[in-house]
């Protein structure tokens, strides 16, 4: 059911995966991956939740070691958490917010100064957001506090963003919006894997992983993203579309469900 | 009105406590708003009322209490720790558990026959009776608390802020964590032999409660947060001194006062048109779905 490896080459991967087997306390929770990521692609991660697509992240993010197999990450790794998992009645400024990426680079007994500040400023600037540095984080738009953890994970220096169901919760506007900001990402060299639900917006980027516990498919959308494919993705979740019998897309109540990341996330 | 202000600080023994009084307020009003950020008020209870054993063992024994209390403080982070981690499922209960049997243990020696008297001052302290030696170690600890609090400053904020995210920021939330814990730890320490086992988690938790209710921003915060608890802490001495009531709990009166005079003044402001963003997002309740993780034990 694996699709064959893309078609896009830009060099060294961002990451290679091979045989690897992910999971918790020597349990496996994903395995059979094989891919190899190219640097500046837009990757669609599709899954049920608890499919694997939280695992797929802590993994990349070295969190979490493969059971088995190989996961080398070639590049600086930042997720950029769902904005409701930050604290919207913290008192930090979309500033504030963005230059706590700096700290990945500093050594425990230096603050961020005026240099990381720039540095974070100019994070801002890149995601539209830089007239809003002042702004407290939790009077904020969830369009704009998306764009301001995206921010984040560039004062990191990352190369790689992990994005965390980054549409949840946005309306249309800030969805296009936020579509946009991954496309200009993509093409300032940056690899961006977005988790998500949403199999037609999948379509539009470079690749596409689906993931069930194990891994699916990988490949470009059109090849990848099959009515086998996503049957084996989602199961009974899959709803046709009308005179597409190849297609399928999924039923609007599934974004209702608890969101992986909530499972995996560490209980105070 | 001068000499009513001044002539109780003619004894030396008010004047100490004056000076013990500053120390604690500014140590334990910065410290405090992270406690309520983090929202650890019960944590820091819990810290508080577990070490009373370690007290009352430093006092039979003729041991510094200062001592007695670090080693209090270590044991009961480390049986809620262990608890913690065997009951992950109930661990509030679980932490009940320790402190309250920690606090009963400490009880029972404190009222054992053969007892020397005066040990009661330890659950209710004795402000007044702070000596030249409890105020410099007082100071010293409150200076390293403070340095290690404005150097962590970032890395606390980052992880209070998105604990989830904090290892992709190449921090270890754990760590930080308990770094804020040990934190709160040594300020308890710094105030427990004068206001008592059983007063001191108000110094920590009620000037920053009030604070957070007038302002969102954290410089704000810290400065008025200090300035409630120096404040109140102050004007409970005065209270002592002039209507012969016990130190301690005249401080905690003043600063349970200070609180309820801090959430008039924010339902007042709720009810006012808003003037400007700083006020209002400290007056508008936030709703419990818009908060996330307390302490990520990770």
């Amino acid at each position: 059911m694996r699709s064959a490896d893309p078609k896009i080459d830009r060099g060294e991967p961002a990451v290679n995966a091979a045989h690897t087997t992910l999971g918790y306390g020597g349990r496996p929770a994903l395995d059979g991956l094989e891919f190899q990521l190219p640097r500046g692609c837009r990757v669609g991660v599709l899954g049920p939740n608890g499919g694997g697509k939280t695992t797929l992240f802590r993994a990349l993010l070295g969190e979490i070691t493969p059971l088995a197999g190989r996961l080398d990450v070639a590049v600086r790794a930042a997720t950029v958490a769902q904005t409701d998992r930050s604290r919207l009645d913290y008192p930090v400024s979309a500033l504030d917010v963005a230059t706590m990426g700096s700290l990945a680079r500093l050594p425990w007994w230096k603050r961020p100064g005026r240099k990381e500040r720039a540095r974070a400023r100019a994070s801002l600037a890149e995601v539209g957001m830089e007239q809003h540095a002042r702004t407290g984080f939790g009077d904020l738009s969830g369009g704009q506090r998306q764009r301001v953890l995206i921010a984040r994970a560039l004062t990191t220096e990352a190369e790689l963003l992990l994005l965390d169901e980054p549409f949840t919760g946005l309306d249309t506007s800030n969805e296009q919006r936020l579509e946009r900001l991954i496309d200009e990402l993509g093409a300032a060299g940056r690899t961006v894997m977005i988790a998500t639900h949403e199999v037609e917006q999948a379509r539009r980027w470079d690749l596409v992983l689906c993931l069930n516990h194990t891994q699916v498919a990988y490949g470009e959308p059109r090849e990848a993203l099959t009515r086998p494919v996503l049957e084996a993705t989602y199961g009974e979740h899959i709803v046709e579309i009308p005179g597409e019998p190849e297609l399928g897309v999924l039923p609007a109540h599934h974004h209702d469900e608890e969101s992986p990341a909530s499972e995996a996330r560490s209980l105070p | 009105m001068i000499e009513w202000v001044t002539e109780p600080l003619s004894h030396g023994t008010t004047l100490r406590a004056l000076v013990e009084i500053i120390l604690i307020g500014s140590v334990s009003g910065v410290v405090g708003c992270w406690v309520v950020l983090y929202e650890i008020s019960y944590s820091a209870e819990s810290l508080a009322h577990g070490l009373f054993p370690g007290l009352v063992a430093a006092a039979l024994l003729g041991l510094p209490l200062l001592l007695g209390g670090a080693a209090g403080i270590i044991v009961t982070a480390l049986l809620i720790a262990a608890v913690a981690r065997y009951a992950s499922d109930h661990a509030d209960t679980a932490v009940a558990v320790v402190v309250t049997s920690l606090f009963g243990f400490g009880v029972l020696l404190a009222l054992s026959p053969g007892t020397p008297p005066g040990i009661q001052e330890l659950l209710f302290g004795d402000l007044l009776g702070v000596t030249d030696r409890e105020l410099f170690a007082a100071a010293a600890i409150a200076a390293v608390v403070l340095a290690v609090l404005w150097l962590s400053h970032d890395r606390l904020m980052a992880i209070g802020f998105d604990s989830g995210s904090g290892r992709s920021l190449g921090l270890r939330p754990g760590a930080v964590s308990a770094l804020l814990l040990t934190l709160v730890a040594a300020t308890i320490l710094v105030g427990v032999q004068s206001l008592g086992n059983l007063l001191v988690a108000a110094t920590v938790i009620a000037p920053a409660a009030a604070a957070r209710l007038l302002t969102h921003r954290f410089a704000p915060m810290v400065l008025l947060s200090v300035g409630i608890a120096i404040g109140a802490g102050v004007a409970g001495l005065y209270v002592s001194y002039y209507a012969k009531t016990a130190a301690g709990a005249s401080v905690a009166g003043c600063l349970v006062l200070a609180y309820v005079g801090c959430a008039a003044i924010s339902a007042l402001a709720r009810r006012a048109p808003r003037p400007h963003d700083g006020f209002r997002a400290a007056a508008g309740p936030v709703s419990r779905a818009a908060r996330s993780p307390k302490l990520d034990p990770s």
